[in-house]
């Protein structure tokens, strides 16, 4: 395990997605109390163009300081894409380990369980929940969850089944360890890497779903500054202001593209795969052949 | 060191060295001749760099490693300064390859038809369908395999595997090549295809003139097949002569340990580990390789020994590379078996009727067997004939089971829960020690578990048990600490045997505990349990395909074939003098290190 951290920290991949992912994540939480202004307070002109010292990215469509909902606005996506994937990779792999070791027929209903959920559009479920139930931040995050759920299910119980097939774990049933050292201490520890790979691409997937919702007016509630929703309220003004809309978009591709760099360096580091040298290697004892060609040819 | 190039040679192999990119050297300065006709043994252990030589005459290397000097030279071209375009037409048409594995290497959705078909339609685009179809009869009539219709038309999976691994001979042979490369190409077969697929292999290079060159692990093959022998050893050619020479007297003494470690059928002789273990990559010594291994080690030996002749006989150049080379003749005694008197023999489990199956398939047939209390029974058998399902059936980890089964005086269910103590006194080991492990507990972590499992220890007196068991399977107590990625295969084997140990079982089912692991090595574990034996009265059953081995650990022997036990008696009674056809077919199909029958 140390083995691989370490070998993480040196990954140049993982560095950058860790400083992408960290620097976003840092502005969210210390931001709102570094900023300039009130994020709700109307202190400029509508659309004002970035220009004054006291406004970096310039005013929002209302006149608000949109440097000041910048930073302002992470936190309730952040934890809430947290709070979401979290709780679905805690169900899931629950589900999805006692899928992959209970008997046949009720490891059978699990999976087509999953194939009917996976089927039914993440978006469209949330929309519905949330235009039917209301839009509590609690609510929103389950519900996310619950339409993450069915694939965290399936890989959870793909890896356990791939693992459970082991003699390790045999010789561990064999010995007559009660089932729940077996999980914990044969099955869980080595499914752990996939499921923290799957971790890092549910939280972009998470950002994405819950900017989307706030883009759709169905998210956080205005005032209250949020990127996504500054996404939707500034587009009309995109010609004339743009920063106002760039600014939460960059925010939130740089998460994304962070978390996902840190997983895949994760998954990468886990499987012990480096960089593919086939390829190269073939290459250079071609370039050998050749050099000695020449060598032979001159002589 | 200069090779006197053979006139008349087809392959020439020169200094070849292959070295991981950027890296250490896998092999360096291998050099051989190969000649028309004549089968050249590449013998070694796992990690010298076997297959990396056998990739490397076909001019191709691994990822990740590349050919860093040296020449190949095929019927007087090299293969290594030919380009690209030239080598793919090389292969194939002057030399091809056979791989390990003919599940792996057959692709699954072609029929056999199209896979031989395909071959000719690249390397000979000008060939006519009827001459293609001749071609592809020829060669299946020469591997031995029905050229109609019907077979071709069969996909991988229909065939056995000695089928499938005629259709890669071949394949290798459709274009008529000079020269073969065949990197253990019977390892995953039975000994009875084994024998056959041997036999096809020697009369094609012998009427058709086809120089081999046969990569193996497995010294009894070898012996039976080849006409000269490359032995190598971390990567260097420790010796190389004819086939005679290195078995009857071996002058390297890596190529004598090696000897001295193979369990042979032929008789019951003493089988001596090699000490030490074969060094990492990185961690090869400068001078001779195998001196940190071997007794008669001297200063003069910091130095690197050169591949030198020591004489020939019969025309066969014999070269040697070593400071201290044997003379003599390799001593041969057999060591007595255990004597086994009948009022001794008492059964510690009795089984009757044992009968078991998966789903719709029986796999069992009324089996019945008797262990006796301190002696080590071997039950051998082919793949598929039912041998690990019953002692699986022991442990209780068969669901579909019947019969009975006594233990130590009271009945026990087959199937079904077992209680605590039960599981503790009959202790499984398995065969792929590289599976048995859980590979996020360090070794301590694993023994200890079971020691606080079984017995209400405190944890202080775990760590205890754990160094004593250690010390049992010869260990070292720091690799308490290690994870089992850290350890050698023999060293896992060890943890795996030391986790059935520490559970003080009174019997222990071995399922093919060495089959996985190098020659050397499987001395050592044989060795091992021979000695716990008779420390611990323990009862064994082992569980082989491998006859050698029954000879060296067995007392009593059980044969099952199809489910069914056909023969069942002492070893020595049973080895030497067969009863039931089927294991006389066996034990002549088995290869054997020694002529005679001892």
């Amino acid at each position: 395990m140390t083995s691989k951290l370490s070998a993480l920290r040196r990954d140049p991949q993982a560095r950058l997605g860790l400083v992408f992912a960290g620097s976003v994540l840092a502005m969210a939480l210390l931001g709102p109390a570094i900023a300039p202004q009130s994020p709700l307070a109307l202190v400029g002109p509508t659309y004002g163009l970035p220009g004054d010292p006291g406004a970096l990215l310039g005013y929002d469509y209302l006149g608000r300081d949109v440097l000041s909902r910048l930073l302002a606005g992470g936190r309730s996506v952040l934890w809430m894409s947290f709070a979401a994937s979290a709780i679905a990779l805690a169900l899931g792999a629950v589900i999805g380990i006692a899928a992959g070791l209970s008997k046949r027929w009720i490891d059978h209903a699990v999976v087509w369980g999953t194939d009917v959920l996976l089927a039914f559009p993440d978006l469209i479920l949330v929309l519905l929940v949330v235009s039917m139930l209301g839009r509590e931040p609690w609510l929103i995050v389950l519900t996310v969850a619950v339409s993450f759920v069915p694939g965290v299910i399936r890989l959870a119980r793909g890896v356990t089944l791939g693992v459970v097939s082991q003699e390790y774990v045999e010789a561990a049933r064999l010995m007559g360890y009660p089932w729940w050292r077996v999980v914990l201490l044969e099955i869980l520890p080595n499914i752990a890497t996939p499921l923290l790979v799957h971790l890092g691409i549910m939280l972009t997937w998470a950002v994405g779903v819950l900017s989307g919702l706030s883009f759709l007016g169905y998210g956080v509630a205005p005032p209250a500054a949020d990127w996504g929703l500054m996404i939707n309220e500034n587009r009309a003004g995109l010609m004339i202001q743009p920063w106002a809309v760039l600014a939460p978009v960059a925010m939130i591709g740089l998460f994304a593209l962070g978390t996902n760099l840190l997983a895949e360096s994760i998954s990468r580091a886990g499987s012990r795969i480096g960089v593919r040298r086939g390829v190269k290697s073939r290459a250079r004892t071609q370039m050998r052949g050749k050099k000695r060609r020449q060598r032979e040819k001159q002589a | 060191m200069s090779v006197v190039p053979f006139v008349n040679a087809l392959l020439q192999v020169r200094d070849l060295s292959v070295a991981i990119e950027d890296g250490p050297e896998i092999v360096g300065e291998v050099s051989f001749s190969v000649l028309p006709g004549e089968i050249v043994g590449v013998v070694g252990e796992s990690g010298c760099g076997k297959t990396s030589i056998a990739t490397a005459l076909l001019g191709d290397s691994r990822a990740g490693a590349v050919i860093s000097g040296g020449s190949v030279f095929l019927d007087g071209r090299d293969i290594l300064a030919l380009t690209e375009a030239e080598r793919q037409n090389m292969r194939g048409a002057v030399i091809s390859h056979v791989a390990q594995d003919p599940a792996l290497a057959l692709n699954p959705m072609r029929r056999i038809g199209s896979l031989l078909d395909e071959v000719l339609r690249v390397h000979l685009p000008d060939l006519g369908k009827p001459a293609r179809e001749a071609r592809i009869a020829e060669a299946a009539a020469d591997v031995g395999l029905p050229a109609t219709r019907e077979f071709l038309r069969r996909f991988p999976h229909q065939l056995s595997g000695g089928q499938q691994q005629r259709v890669l001979l071949a394949l290798a042979v459709l274009l008529r090549p000079r020269l073969i490369v065949l990197d253990e190409p019977t390892t995953a077969l039975d000994v009875t295809t084994q024998a056959r697929v041997l036999a096809t292999l020697r009369d094609l290079c012998r009427t058709r003139g086809i120089g081999a060159v046969y990569v193996s692990h497995d010294l009894a093959v070898v012996r039976e097949l080849v006409d000269r022998v490359v032995v190598l050893y971390a990567g260097h050619i420790v010796e190389s002569g004819g086939r005679d020479q290195i078995f009857e007297s071996p002058a390297h003494p890596y190529t004598r340990g090696l000897l001295d470690a193979v369990p042979d059928i032929a008789g019951r002789h003493a089988v001596r580990p090699i000490r030490g273990h074969a060094p990492a990559l990185q961690d090869r010594p400068d001078g001779c390789r195998f001196a940190p291994r071997c007794a008669l080690a001297s200063a003069s030996c910091a130095q690197r020994p050169g591949l030198r002749e020591t004489g020939r006989d019969f025309g066969d150049r014999r070269l040697v590379a070593c400071h201290h080379p044997i003379r003599d003749r390799r001593d041969d005694t057999p060591i007595a078996s255990r004597l086994i008197s009948a009022a001794a023999v008492q059964p510690l489990a009795v089984l009757e009727g044992v009968s078991a199956s998966y789903g719709d398939s029986q796999v069992l047939f009324d089996v019945g067997l008797e262990l006796p209390k301190g002696y080590c029974t071997a039950l051998v058998g082919e793949s598929g004939s039912g041998k690990t399902t019953f002692s699986r059936a022991l442990v209780g980890s068969v669901e579909d089971v019947e019969g009975t089964f006594d233990y130590d005086g009271r009945r026990v269910r087959l199937s079904g829960e077992r209680d605590i103590d039960l599981r503790r006194r009959i202790q499984y080991i398995f065969q792929n020690p590289f599976r048995a492990l859980n590979p996020r507990q360090t070794v301590g972590q694993i023994l200890r578990t079971a020691a606080l499992h079984f017995f209400p220890i405190r944890s202080a007196d775990a760590d205890r048990e754990v160094a004593a068991v250690l010390e049992r399977v010869a260990l070292a107590p720091e690799l308490a600490r290690r994870y089992p990625r850290d350890l050698s295969g023999g060293e896992r084997q060890r943890v795996a045997i030391a986790r059935a140990l520490i559970c003080k079982p009174e019997l222990l089912i071995c399922d093919e505990i060495t089959s996985a692991l190098d020659v050397s090595v499987q001395a050592a574990i044989i060795d091992l349990l021979r000695q716990l034996q008779r420390e611990s009265d323990l009862t064994i059953l082992f569980v082989t395909h491998d006859l050698g081995v029954v000879r060296a650990v067995s007392d009593f022997v059980a044969v099952l074939q199809h489910g069914r036990i056909v023969e069942h008696g002492p070893a020595d009674r049973l080895l030497d003098r067969p009863e039931h056809p089927y294991t006389r077919a066996l034990i002549a199909d088995s290869p054997r290190l020694r002529e005679t029958a001892g």
